[in-house]
């Protein structure tokens, strides 16, 4: 039990390490403020685009959606941040973990959006329309907004998802919480900062997780 | 040499990829190994803590709970860095490919039990009643009557959480695992060329292209009936 502790919750080395640990914490952050706008961004371009009627839009975007979901977000990640500089593209981690979050959490905010949009009955389009709203006013006032509604649990989910993700960023330097506490424990041979820093993302996450837990147990009911 | 004969020479050479597809194939087949191990022991953990939380013990209850919402919260790569790095510190060594093994399992049954959970509740209470009252006991009324109707509906998602996850295993190469992406990155810093990368992406598009797939096609075809 005391090699538990001493190897484990280590109260020291946890006070040691917290400076690098808090600012791991606020890049983590910072990153999720940066990815999650960025996502929904290339998923509502995404999920607009496919309402339109041409076969010729709607199939490269289905292929283009299905091949960022099937391609592991690490692998994509290392493919930017490695291979772009034999284009002669030096990238910052910053710049390669936006790209390929982009990329991949684009596809699946928009695959969401999508099934968003698809759930708002067809009669408010044409009654936005028919009051004189052009069709990029009728997206904007009329069907963003229930499509948004009626997916909101899956979007919670997504965007808990992709702050849990930014871990992966750790994997090309970029200082976050995750890389901060390896560093720690690779200078004390101990994994108390690791500990510490899952303490502290399971702080930050949980209330999502709980909320999560309510949306869909009330989907749930509705659906009974 | 054109910036298109760089490009190819980078990412398509074809002298590179003939040298690290033998690696590149021994990693596809530890990723499907892996990807297996994972489905199988996660999905079945997440059932098995479903069927105990059924049981109604209240103290039981709160505690899978909390397992379960630790399992959603803590990333999956905190949890395999924590394995493989922290566990040696008490003594016990775990190699790469049980630490992403264990640490996927883990969140895969976190998941699983949720939606095997949502499944069972929303079977209504009138089938409980009437199969206990025909005399079955628990686990029969459970296997026979509860089960049946309530993993249909845990189909569709059930299976998008478990793509998901076992895309995962590409995290296993932080640990050192050789799997594909292990061996594309090994395979790019031995040659300097970032072929080996373009090969393990094509690997996995093999992979999970068809996966993604399936789980389209599953999802309209098991899709909730109002």
């Amino acid at each position: 039990m005391q090699d538990f502790l001493e190897a484990f919750l280590n109260w020291e080395i946890m006070r040691e390490a917290s400076p690098i640990l808090w600012q791991g914490l606020r890049a983590t952050l910072l990153l999720s403020l940066l990815v999650v706008p960025l996502g929904l961004l290339g998923g509502i371009i995404l999920a607009v685009l496919s309402t339109l009627p041409h076969a010729w839009v709607r199939w490269p975007l289905r292929v283009w959606v299905d091949t960022f979901r099937a391609l592991p977000p690490l692998v994509l990640l290392i493919f930017i941040f490695a291979g772009l500089p034999f284009l002669g593209l030096e990238i910052s981690a910053w710049t390669a973990v936006a790209i390929g979050f982009f990329l991949n959490t684009g596809a699946y905010y928009g695959e969401i959006l999508r099934a968003g949009i698809e759930s708002v009955p067809r009669g408010q389009v044409e009654a936005a329309r028919s009051t004189g709203l052009s069709a990029a006013q009728t997206m904007r006032f009329i069907v963003l907004p229930q499509a948004v509604r009626n997916v909101l649990p899956d979007l919670i989910s997504n965007t808990l998802e992709v702050v849990k993700l930014t871990s992966i960023a750790s994997v090309v330097a970029l200082p976050e919480l995750l890389f901060q506490a390896r560093q720690a424990q690779s200078v004390t041979y101990n994994a108390s900062p690791i500990v510490a820093a899952a303490i502290m993302y399971f702080i930050l996450l949980w209330p999502v997780v709980r909320l999560l837990s309510r949306l869909e147990n009330k989907q749930l009911a509705a659906r009974r | 040499m054109t910036g298109w004969e760089r490009f190819t020479d980078s990412f398509f050479n074809a002298r590179v990829m003939a040298q690290y597809l033998p690696k590149i194939i021994e990693g596809f087949g530890l990723t499907i190994v892996l990807a297996l191990c994972i489905i199988a022991a996660g999905l079945i953990a997440g059932l098995a803590l479903a069927v105990l939380r059924a049981l109604g013990v209240r103290p039981l209850n709160w505690l899978i709970i909390f397992v379960v919402d630790l399992f959603r919260a803590l990333p999956p790569l905190v949890i395999i860095v924590l394995l493989f790095f922290g566990l040696p510190s008490m003594g016990m060594e775990l190699s790469g490919f049980a630490s992403a093994w264990l640490a996927l399992t883990l969140v895969l049954m976190a998941f699983s039990e949720e939606i095997f959970w949502a499944g069972i509740t929303s079977v209504p209470k009138g089938q409980w009643e009437a199969a206990r009252s025909t005399g079955l006991n628990f686990l029969q009324a459970l296997g026979y009557v509860v089960l049946p109707q309530a993993l249909r509906l845990t189909i569709p998602p059930l299976t998008n959480r478990t793509i998901a996850i076992t895309k995962g295993t590409a995290l296993a190469s932080v640990v050192a695992v050789p799997d594909i992406l292990g061996a594309a990155s090994s395979g790019l810093s031995h040659s300097f060329n970032p072929s080996p990368l373009t090969l393990g992406a094509l690997a996995y598009l093999v992979l999970f292209f068809p996966v993604v797939l399936l789980g389209r096609w599953i999802e309209t075809r098991f899709a909730w009936k109002r």
